[in-house]
């Protein structure tokens, strides 16, 4: 029997449905302005000096950022370097070989390290690299920033490889493979397109941090030649260009900010669709 | 696997790397204030080709070249607050040796300001600086400022006052001339690179309070002087202890030096509220911090060989950017110090 | 992979197997090394810790507890206080949720129940790439955009309508806590709502139907039913923000002002602690303003891992509940 619902109520659901469209729409919207602006902006000021120049000397106009470019590109190697690896081996160890109770400690102790404020890992590692070897340096930068990256590797690798179904071990290890075997060549293979994704939505991250940078990596106005010199990196260049009054780096700002967020988001979604497309997915 | 896909992206990358640049020329990495690092990267950027040396110089506030230098960080720093006896002894007891302070240009420190209905310059009186960053001032019409330019039609907005937020030589030059003039600044706040400001917004480097300068009417904040020029804000008079009021320019700070009697051997001394014709008040001398000691024989050379340039042949370019040269005296008394970098 | 020569080694291999034989297959050694990276992680995020603990010690004996609520910030007298950079990371932070919260649950809401699945999944992919935005760039965009949009508009606006409340006086610089508020809002909405949504979507679908089967309206079973049922894991994504809105550093100290003041009003300049420590730890020299920098570095660690406790407490209750 299909009960009268009242007209007032009747309204209610309507205002009260749109108003959260409403919200929705104002949220999308956003992300649209800032990609919007970002792009009118940043294309405006784009031009083949900023990716082939240094930076000139302070009150000259021109100039561009090539050694930030390089730059952000070689501290997120290091980084990559130092803290996929390790999170991935420890990711391997969670989901495969550790007992309840010290996995629980691990996961907690990997939390702990995901919840360190950024500028506080740039204390540590001025503390631990600057500090004792007396530079500043793409190194400390990029030990900075792989710290950042171990928690997430470490969480995106037990993930993954504990959606990879059991019968899939268990096939392995009965044609005779080792469980070292059956981790590296059967189930890690399985997991590869959640591991792949979740490794550059990682790396997309850390590339867009800033904090971390200020005190390891500090800048270079030339290029930086090997690991242990200072050296320019594009956040910290826009950073620093947004904050001063001359309206020529303020453009070169935008154009930095631009190339940093197009990589970003295009990391993103290949990461995004990577997932969506893989096999074996786990999220929904 | 990702681990492989990692390895021989390293290997490609590192080769392209290590590729840029070429040259091996000796690098040397240097921090601090940012008052003279207009001049200071334009200095290095055409040394470069000169003393085949890379000098990068980072402009993060005298305090930063301070901290910087002691903890060996950067082969030298670059302040415009000399260094106090404390900060001398931390730097002996942290490395060994001592850090030797070498003048290089002379510049102001000019109260800046954004009143875009006032075309004519405003003079200022040290009690109405004083006052203004004490927070006791706080209209632009006030009686003070007022009755120091007559004719001048005042806004009765509020002043917003600008002060550094990061550790600034800048900073100790203003305060250190307002300590000399004001008691009550002396005792309440003193003079450091870092101070506790009664009143006002916070912002990094000379330029960020140039930045912060253009965005808000009404508001007041010293830079140096080029950055004041460079981006077109006006900026007042000061009057000097002679009682002139004196705007900050080349011929005034240059005589600002001028009146100093004698240059200490260690070449710390400040220079504010000078008296005599035509002397700006709140100028200062900025220093390149050197450690006395380089155990690199390649980065002793760079440096002996840029300070030698930059007080002599680097003076010649330092007037087109508004700092004033060093007097001959000086230059002369810092080549000696020059030869006890070992 | 089994390859047929492995399988007749498998037959042809004695029962027991030496160590040497054992460690050749490969066993011994992944564990070892996958255990040597996860001690490794144990061991620098120790070293974190002890780094942190250490360095802060000397503002810890000359100030103790007094530290956390005195508000003089002297590097010159050498008096130190946190106060106003808890105050400023606290109410910018607050504020930010205030905004935050109403919109990214709303919008979690249209999301999980109203939107048709497709377009659902499309619009969070769009929103969570908000959530990918470095947060250099949301301070250039606060500088260049929000701000003067706040100034032109907002303020005035707050002021003509609201303007007899103390936390809407006062003369306004464009560097503000309201400011900066706005900005963390911003940044915060995407983990709001793309937690909030998959909590709502992992409520029973049987809840809904019985609401509805009684005649509830749509709005009706999502506030009534949907939501208190979801209600922890939602307020477990609240938790998630705001421990991200209190690390935010470069957005913060592009637009708060760094001012180290404790004033009633939004329109008031203020500063974080992450923001004085990206200002100051540079050129802190002496040995107290150093420990004091890395005290509030260490205080605001220590609020992160509580908030995130909670977080994750409040968000496994749901699932659990959900299971």
């Amino acid at each position: 029997m299909m009960m009268e619902i009242s007209h007032g109520r009747r309204i209610v659901n309507v205002v009260m449905l749109s108003l959260s469209g409403v919200c929705t729409i104002l949220v999308v919207g956003v992300l649209f302005f800032i990609l919007g602006y970002l792009f009118a902006h940043g294309i405006r000021s784009l031009n083949w000096a900023f990716f082939t120049q240094l930076p000139k000397p302070s009150g000259e106009i021109g100039g561009g950022m090539a050694n930030a470019i390089v730059g952000s590109g070689k501290v997120l190697l290091l980084a990559t370097l130092i803290g996929v690896p390790v999170g991935f081996l420890a990711g391997v160890f969670l989901a495969e070989y550790s007992g309840k109770t010290f996995a629980f400690v691990v996961r907690y102790t990997v939390d702990l390290l995901n919840g360190v404020p950024s500028i506080v890992v740039g204390i540590v590692a001025y503390a631990l690299v600057v500090r004792p070897m007396r530079h500043f340096s793409a190194l400390a930068g990029g030990v900075a920033l792989g710290i950042m990256m171990i928690p997430i590797a470490v969480r995106t690798t037990e993930e993954f490889l504990r959606a990879v179904p059991n019968p899939l071990r268990e096939g392995a290890m009965a044609l005779g493979a080792t469980k070292a075997k059956t981790i590296f060549t059967v189930v890690v293979p399985a997991a590869i397109s959640g591991l792949a994704s979740g490794m550059m939505l990682n790396l997309a991250r850390v590339a867009g941090e800033t904090a971390p940078l200020l005190f390891t990596a500090l800048g270079n106005m030339f290029w930086s030649r090997g690991w242990l010199q200072p050296i320019a990196t594009l956040p910290v260049m826009i950073y620093n260009y947004a904050i001063a009054p001359e309206e020529d780096l303020h453009q070169q700002a935008w154009a930095a900010g631009f190339v940093l967020l197009t990589l970003v988001l295009v990391i993103n979604i290949t990461a995004r669709m990577i997932i969506a497309r893989g096999p074996a997915s786990s999220r929904r | 696997m990702t681990l492989k896909k990692n390895l021989a992206a390293v290997v490609a990358i590192s080769a392209i790397a290590a590729a840029v640049p070429l040259n091996a020329q000796t690098s040397l990495t240097g921090a601090g204030a940012t008052f003279p690092a207009p001049i200071y990267q334009k200095w290095f950027s055409d040394y470069q080709s000169i003393g085949n040396v890379q000098i990068n110089y980072q402009a993060i506030g005298s305090g930063g070249g301070i901290k910087s230098v002691t903890e060996g960080t950067v082969d030298f720093g670059a302040s415009d607050a000399p260094l106090t006896d404390a900060q001398l002894q931390a730097y002996k007891e942290k490395n060994g040796h001592t850090v030797l302070l070498f003048p290089t240009v002379l510049g102001a420190a000019v109260p800046s300001y954004n009143l875009p209905g006032v075309s004519q310059g405003l003079k200022f009186t040290p009690e109405t600086l004083a006052g203004i960053y004490l927070g006791k001032i706080t209209k632009w019409d006030a009686s003070e400022i007022a009755s120091a330019n007559p004719g001048v039609k005042l806004p009765a907005d509020d002043i917003v006052v600008i002060h550094r937020s990061d550790g600034s030589g800048t900073t100790y030059c203003w305060t250190d001339y307002l300590s000399k003039v004001s008691p009550e600044w002396s005792s309440k706040v003193g003079k450091n690179t870092s101070v506790n400001w009664p009143t006002g917004l916070g912002a990094k480097g000379n330029d960020g309070v140039a930045g912060l300068l253009k965005q808000q009417h009404g508001a007041i904040g010293y830079v140096e002087l080029i950055y004041a020029v460079k981006n077109h804000l006006p900026y007042g008079k000061v009057k000097n202890a002679s009682g002139e009021f004196v705007k900050a320019d080349l011929q005034s700070v240059t005589a600002a030096a001028g009146a100093l009697k004698e240059m200490p051997a260690d070449f710390r001394v400040s220079i504010t509220n000078g008296s005599g014709k035509g002397v700006y008040p709140i100028s200062t001398f900025t220093w390149l911090l050197v450690p006395s000691r380089c155990s690199d024989p390649a980065k002793k050379k760079a440096i002996v060989g840029f300070l030698n340039w930059a007080i002599t042949s680097g003076q010649s370019q330092v007037e087109s950017l508004e700092y004033a040269r060093l007097p001959a005296s000086v230059v002369s008394q810092e080549k000696k110090q020059i030869a006890e970098i070992k | 992979m089994a390859t047929p020569s492995s399988i007749t080694d498998v037959l042809r291999r004695p029962a027991s197997r030496s160590f040497v034989s054992r460690l050749r297959a490969g066993n011994e050694i992944a564990y070892l090394i996958t255990l040597v990276a996860t001690v490794s992680i144990l061991a620098v995020v120790g070293l974190i810790v002890a780094e942190l603990w250490q360095n802060s010690q000397p503002t810890v004996k000359t100030f103790g507890w007094h530290f956390l609520h005195t508000s003089t910030w002297d590097p010159n007298g050498g008096t130190f206080g946190a106060l106003p950079f808890i105050y400023g990371t606290c109410v910018t932070s607050f504020l930010a949720l205030l905004i935050a919260i109403p919109l990214g649950v709303a919008s979690a809401i249209f999301l999980a129940e109203m939107a048709p699945p497709k377009i659902s999944n499309f619009l969070t992919f769009l929103i969570e790439l908000l959530a990918a935005v470095p947060s250099v760039i949301y301070g250039l965009l606060g500088i260049f955009i929000l701000l003067p949009i706040i100034r032109e508009y907002l303020v005035p606006f707050l002021r003509s309508t609201l303007g007899f409340l103390p936390i809407f006086r006062g003369p306004f610089y464009g560097v503000s806590l309201l400011s900066a508020g706005l900005v963390l809002s911003v940044m915060v909405v995407p983990f709001i709502v793309s937690v909030s949504r998959e909590v709502l979507l992992a409520v029973p679908v049987e809840q809904r139907e019985a609401a509805l089967a009684l005649g509830a309206t749509k709005w009706e079973t999502t506030w009534q039913i949907v939501l208190p049922y979801a209600s922890t894991g939602i307020v477990g994504s609240v938790f998630l923000s705001l421990a991200r809105a209190l690390g935010e550093t470069m957005a913060v100290t592009m637009v708060i002002g760094n001012t180290p003041a404790i004033a009633a009003s939004l329109f008031s300049p203020g500063y974080s602690i992450a923001a004085v420590i990206a200002n100051e730890f540079a050129e802190a020299s002496g040995q107290l303003y150093v420990s004091s920098l890395i005290f509030l570095g260490l205080v605001l660690f220590g609020l992160t891992i509580v908030i995130n406790a909670v977080a994750r407490i409040l968000i496994l209750t749901t699932s659990q509940r959900n299971a």
